[in-house]
């Protein structure tokens, strides 16, 4: 697989320097995500995973080690990875569908074909008729909603997703995992996401990589062989769950000490 | 509105009062309708059009010089990280000195024509406006750079459609600021070496001993102030809908 995965992350690692210390968060993370598959990064909170998504999307630069996108390093962002936050990062002076034509605009596509995917993934997101809201107007379900139209006009191969849903209830939670699945089944992106809910990465991905607590590295690695439209409530889900939760209260139990 | 028709009968009652009882010298405290007859045999001559307009030409010039040159370095040094930590400092230091002391030597350099007013008032408005301007850049959620960046936004869009409308609040914030200073350090200006403009006109009062000319030269100023804020102020609800959308 190494040769035709779509990211490659070789020996990743990365240190901040806190004061006058160097702090390592990540150190010599592996990991390979072929195209097309939906991978979740879960582990405890502060186990570097939002660091090794902002690394792979270029908004920080490893200390040692290097991301290769389709075998070329990654050197900082680039529309070909599209970005989900979690705090949305929706520009409040443009409309729904100002903020979903952003990309396509910046890129210099023709109206036409602008106009054409606006419409588009506002239908897939189920927001055509709030196209002309500001996004001070949305609640947080349907700001996250644009915020992955926004992502997906922009017809980018690797969507990075960076706890999207983290700050919504829980309902509107698993509305948007059950969306997310249903857009990836058409879509079929390279994705990786970002989670610290276990059922959400078991619901979602292909594979989980569980991380250890700091600094984060690749503790394990779950190929999650269920059909891709998943019932919570099946016993193969709920065993999964058990499984990556055992492994994950490891880690969690690292921190505490 | 009320409010200000409500102020214009308290100085009426007691200016007629005074007036009445004698409390003070009559001539001290002028009536509504003193000052109104000064403005309008000022108006009639053209005076006071022409120490309006006057003003009013100074104020926009500097004005808007400075403004101008507060955007773009504001932005800049918002921006760029090691243009701010050359500028902080002298910043620092020169924003403490109180824009009034330098205003002779403003006289000294361009002499007592137009210059010395527009540099003047340029000069005084530039730091609160560039500091402010400067301060919002710097306030731009680092999220959003990302995002659009992602997005394959270069620098220049980035500056452009990020890092402009983001500080768009805070830009107008500034130039309201700017506007109010412009008005304060003009009267100053005009005090201390003008033959025309409104502070002229009101140091022309006091030494002819006509208070009502000081007291209309002052309303009409206030006037301006406020007709520009209300300008400002709508253009601002305008620019910034999409923050009251909610």
């Amino acid at each position: 697989m190494a040769a035709g995965a779509k990211i490659q992350v070789q020996r990743v690692s990365k240190s901040f320097t806190v004061g006058r210390r160097q702090a390592p968060a990540l150190a010599d993370v592996d990991l390979e995500v072929a195209e097309r598959e939906f991978v979740c990064l879960l582990g405890p909170s502060g186990c570097g995973k939002s660091t090794l998504l902002n690394i792979v999307a270029g908004f920080l630069s490893p200390t040692t080690g290097t991301v290769l996108v389709d075998g070329r390093p990654v050197t900082g962002p680039a529309p070909e990875r599209g970005v989900v936050f979690q705090e949305y990062a929706l520009f409040p002076w443009l409309t729904v569908t100002g903020n979903v034509d952003f990309g396509p605009a910046m890129r210099g596509r023709p109206a036409a074909e602008r106009r054409e995917s606006v419409a588009r993934y506002l239908d897939l997101v189920g927001l055509r008729a709030h196209a002309d809201k500001f996004p001070a107007q949305l609640s947080g379900g349907m700001k996250q909603r644009v915020a992955i139209a926004r992502a997906l006009a922009n017809n980018p191969a690797i969507i990075l997703m960076d706890e999207p849903f983290g700050a919504l209830d829980a309902q509107t939670r698993e509305v948007l995992q059950d969306e997310l699945s249903r857009i990836q089944r058409v879509e079929h992106k390279t994705i990786l996401f970002v989670t610290h809910s276990i059922r959400e990465a078991v619901y979602l991905a292909d594979r989980v990589v569980v991380m250890t607590s700091v600094p984060g590295r690749v503790k394990q690695v779950f190929a999650i062989k269920l059909p891709e439209a998943r019932d919570r409530f099946a016993p193969e889900f709920t065993h999964y769950e058990a499984e990556i939760t055992g492994v994950l209260k490891e880690e969690v139990a690292k921190v505490r000490e | 509105m009320a409010a200000v028709l409500g102020a214009l009968a308290l100085w009426a009652v007691i200016a007629h009062g005074n007036a009445l009882a004698g409390v003070v010298n009559p001539v001290l405290l002028p009536t509504p309708v003193e000052v109104g007859r000064v403005a309008l045999d000022l108006a009639r001559s053209g005076e006071l059009a022409q120490h309006f307009v006057t003003s009013l030409g100074r104020v926009i010039q500097g004005f808007g010089l400075a403004a101008l040159a507060a955007l773009g370095l504001g932005l800049l040094v918002g921006i760029c990280v090691p243009l701010r930590f050359m500028a902080e400092p002298v910043i620092e230091f020169v924003r403490p000195i109180p824009p009034l002391a330098f205003l002779p030597m403003f006289l000294v350099w361009f002499g007592l024509g137009e210059t010395s007013k527009i540099a003047f008032i340029g000069y005084t408005t530039f730091f609160p406006m560039f500091v402010a301007i400067a301060a919002s850049v710097l306030r731009v959620d680092v999220v959003l750079l990302r995002a659009a960046a992602s997005l394959g936004a270069s620098r220049a869009d980035l500056v452009r459609r990020v890092v402009l409308p983001a500080s768009l609040p805070g830009i107008v914030v500034a130039l309201r600021v700017g506007f109010g200073l412009a008005l304060f350090v003009i009267v100053g200006a005009e005090f201390m070496g003008a033959d025309a403009g409104l502070g002229h006109l009101i140091m022309e009062g006091r030494t002819f001993f006509n208070p009502a000319q000081i007291v209309m030269g002052a309303l009409v100023l206030g006037l301006l102030g406020s007709v520009f804020n209300t300008l400002l102020l709508t253009a601002e609800r305008r620019l910034l809908r999409w923050r009251a959308a909610a």
